[in-house]
């Protein structure tokens, strides 16, 4: 009996059961097309993706999808793993629909840009910050400063029209459409090369306001065919999944042509964004990182994912 | 007799299969489908995992009633705890019986403070307290000039100096205060990240010279995953007394809010919906759950048209209906009841079920206009017999409230639709056939 002192059956039993999970997950593999990934690095990475407002679906598809490229690799370890996420983000942007960061088409004087947004995002912060950035590539810029709703709106565009040293068109107490009109009869009159038109904050639930920025809308393209020519839709980096009802949202009043995500300079990781790419295919033109007026960045893509594994 | 014995045989069955009882295995699809709808209402990952095994754990073994099925049973435990915990101690602010009281406002950028300070000083002014709202946003341009703008809509004074050290505003406010008998000061500071060290010192040393009797932290219901590390923040910094959820008259799902109540357990106090000034409204948990759980708030539309509509005009309204006496005055009443509600498209999107069906419909809240004008151009006499309204009638009508002969017509075709489902109705009560209406 001896012969048995140093056996250990716990020992035993766990070996086995290794050996069994290991042959169960490599025959589950085999039927599922997927790599095995240890229970706790997938919860880990769920949680790296969800908390980032990916949202449920797309960090589903996203483990999936890695699981796939990953049952064909040797290297199973978390780096390349992670490595592979990261490039399956990364490809949502990479699609065809998404255009490089140039806005500005010189062969369309005045270029008429749009700012729309639901209440405190960051528009009119948005439109100081891009109007400085085209004022100092050499352009002339007007503002036009149709939120004549909220309190206080123009004068806060005015303050921002002084620092980028841009002219502002206002109309305090005015129709938005009629101040986006003036606006750009006097671009032309002016010959400015870019019109930045600020408008009011607006719930994209409530139907008489985005039929008033429907309005602004043909109001501009009345006086210049196909403008505007750019629209961006302006997006709170701290909102969740309710990102994606007011893209649609404003999609069926306005074509946009692009996203700005505001205040990523907080420990929000924006990720919502990849499921407007994927979904509607809007590319992402600007983020804004702080309240200075240079703190407006073209997307990077790459660095955009890499901040989502930071901590 | 024999539907008593199928309910018997079935719960013998349930048993059998293991249903009888809550347990793992047979809430474990339902709790899966939970979790993503608490995700997808933007519930902090770690607190909707936390939440719901902690929920789990203690439903276990739960006896389930005959009549429904366990992943039902869990779902209204859950629903249960969820409204706990959103509500817990539910109470209004504190205020000073004498001497003054004052209220510090913080938050992120754009979270909706100012507006709030503004709708809270309405409030307060109306329940007979002498308001001073002090402007230390002394960063944002133009923040202090729509404090005063708002302020010059409500007859409240703004305290504001040219000054760019948000404390000395601060302290300089308190002075002048107490000189000119102010009882309520309510301080609407500047939006700030909570990684910006400076700024959250800055907050802390405001917190520190008000010494506030409340601090609220207003939060965007927008918010996503991020919620519980700014409310973290500021709770250390600030260590406030209440939540203030803003923007919830979008079509957000509010999970930030179970979040924050989660992680730093403060209890909201306020939902600060729209632009217009008397839009502050009270805090209700069970609302807030059905609606992060997805179910629609029809329990918060009976209470609003409870509360719009007198009860004597409701019995007025009851007491017509089942006389089948319904005429266009009634109507054009009823119009105003509702847009005394508040706008159609906000009630409307309480209603379970009908909001997402709704995102794709137009509300045009103005088409109230057209129909009141259309029977304000009725006489007497047509509003109480519709019947007489010929071509003639109509032609008159539509030109003297500028619509058309078509507009007059739908209306009258409506009117007729409405009159005959109200009798339908009245054959119950109204009263009984909403009783019967199931609200989940």
């Amino acid at each position: 009996m001896n012969l048995f002192k140093n056996f250990n059956l716990d020992k035993l039993k766990d070996g086995l059961s290794k050996t069994r999970a290991k042959l169960l997950n490599s025959l589950n593999e085999t039927i599922s097309g997927k790599a095995f990934i240890e229970e706790d690095f997938l919860e880990k990475l769920e949680e790296i993706l969800i908390s980032s407002d990916i949202g449920f679906d797309v960090a589903d598809k996203i483990i999936n999808q890695t699981r796939i490229k990953l049952k064909n690799e040797k290297d199973r370890s978390d780096t390349n793993i992670i490595r592979i996420v990261k490039e399956k983000l990364i490809s949502i942007f990479d699609s065809e629909n998404y255009t490089p960061n140039e806005i500005v088409n010189l062969k369309m004087k005045p270029y008429v840009i749009l700012i729309i947004g639901v209440n405190g995002v960051g528009k009119t912060t948005t439109i100081g910050k891009l109007a400085n950035n085209i004022r100092n590539s050499g352009l002339e810029v007007i503002v036009g400063a149709a939120d004549t709703f909220r309190a206080a709106a123009s004068e806060q565009l005015n303050v921002w029209a002084e620092r980028a040293k841009v002219k502002i068109v206002q109309k305090p107490g005015g129709d938005p459409s009629s101040v986006a009109f003036e606006a750009i009869t006097i671009a032309l009159e002016e010959h400015k090369d870019v019109v930045i038109i600020d408008t009011a904050g607006r719930l994209h639930n409530k139907a008489n306001l985005m039929e008033e920025l429907n309005k602004i809308k043909r109001v501009i393209s009345k006086k210049i065919p196909n403008a505007p020519h750019e629209t961006l839709l302006v997006l709170d980096g701290n909102t969740g999944q309710n990102a994606i009802m007011q893209t649609e949202e404003f999609s069926k009043v306005t074509n946009i042509t692009g996203l700005v995500v505001t205040k990523l300079d907080g420990t929000a990781k924006g990720g919502v964004i990849f499921q407007i790419c994927d979904k509607l295919k809007i590319p992402v033109k600007y983020i804004g990182v702080g309240e200075g007026i240079d703190d407006l960045q073209n997307f990077d893509p790459k660095a955009f994912v890499s901040a989502i594994f930071e901590n | 007799m024999l539907e008593d014995l199928s309910l018997k045989i079935d719960s013998a069955l349930k048993k059998v299969r293991g249903q009888g009882r809550l347990t793992e295995k047979n809430i474990s699809d339902t709790l899966r489908e939970i979790r993503r709808v608490l995700l997808d209402a933007d519930v902090n990952y770690k607190v909707a995992k936390d939440f719901i095994e902690s929920v789990s754990a203690k439903a276990l073994g739960k006896e389930v009633i005959a009549s429904i099925t366990p992943g039902q049973l869990i779902t209204k435990i859950i629903y249960d705890e969820l409204t706990l915990l959103l509500g817990g101690s539910h109470d209004e602010i504190k205020l000073n019986g004498s001497g003054i009281t004052s209220i510090l406002v913080v938050g992120l950028q754009g979270s909706g403070k100012t507006t709030f300070s503004a709708k809270l000083a309405k409030r307060l002014l109306d329940n007979g307290r002498k308001i001073l709202l002090v402007a230390a946003d002394v960063y944002r341009p133009a923040a202090i000039e729509q404090l005063k703008i708002l302020g010059a809509q409500i007859n409240v004074p703004v305290f504001s100096i040219e000054e760019k050290n948000a404390l000395k505003v601060v302290s300089e406010s308190l002075i002048f205060a107490k000189e000119k008998n102010f009882d309520t000061v309510i301080v609407d500071t500047a939006g700030r990240l909570h990684v910006d060290e400076d700024m959250m010192t800055e907050v802390s040393g405001i917190k520190k010279i008000i010494d506030p009797t409340e601090s609220l932290f207003v939060v965007d219901s927008m918010t996503g995953q991020d919620a519980v590390n700014s409310a973290k923040a500021f709770n250390e910094k600030v260590n406030y007394d209440g939540i203030v959820l803003t923007k919830l008259d979008g079509d957000s799902r509010g999970g930030a809010a179970l979040s924050i109540r989660a992680v730093v357990g403060k209890p909201i106090k306020f939902i600060s919906n729209g632009e217009k000034l008397n839009a502050l409204e009270s805090f209700f948990p069970d609302r807030l759950a059905s609606r992060i759980l997805g179910k629609g708030d029809i329990i918060s539309l009976v209470e609003k048209a409870q509360e719009s509509i007198g009860d004597r005009e409701v019995e007025e309204l009851e007491e017509k209906l089942k006389k089948n006496k319904f005429d266009f005055d009634d109507f054009l009443k009823q119009i105003k009841l509702i847009k005394k509600m508040g706008s159609l498209s906000s009630l409307l999107g309480m209603i379970p079920g009908l909001g997402n069906q709704l995102k794709n419909a137009k509300i045009d809240d103005n088409a109230f206009i057209k129909v009141e004008a259309i029977i304000n151009s009725m006489t007497r006499q047509e509003r109480k017999s519709p019947k007489i309204l010929n071509g003639n009638r109509r032609k008159r009508i539509a030109k003297g409230s500028g619509t058309s002969i078509q507009d007059v017509n739908r209306l009258l075709k409506q009117f007729g639709e409405m009159q005959k489902m109200m009798s339908k109705f009245s054959k119950k009560g109204f009263g009984d056939s909403l009783a019967n209406f199931k609200f989940n």
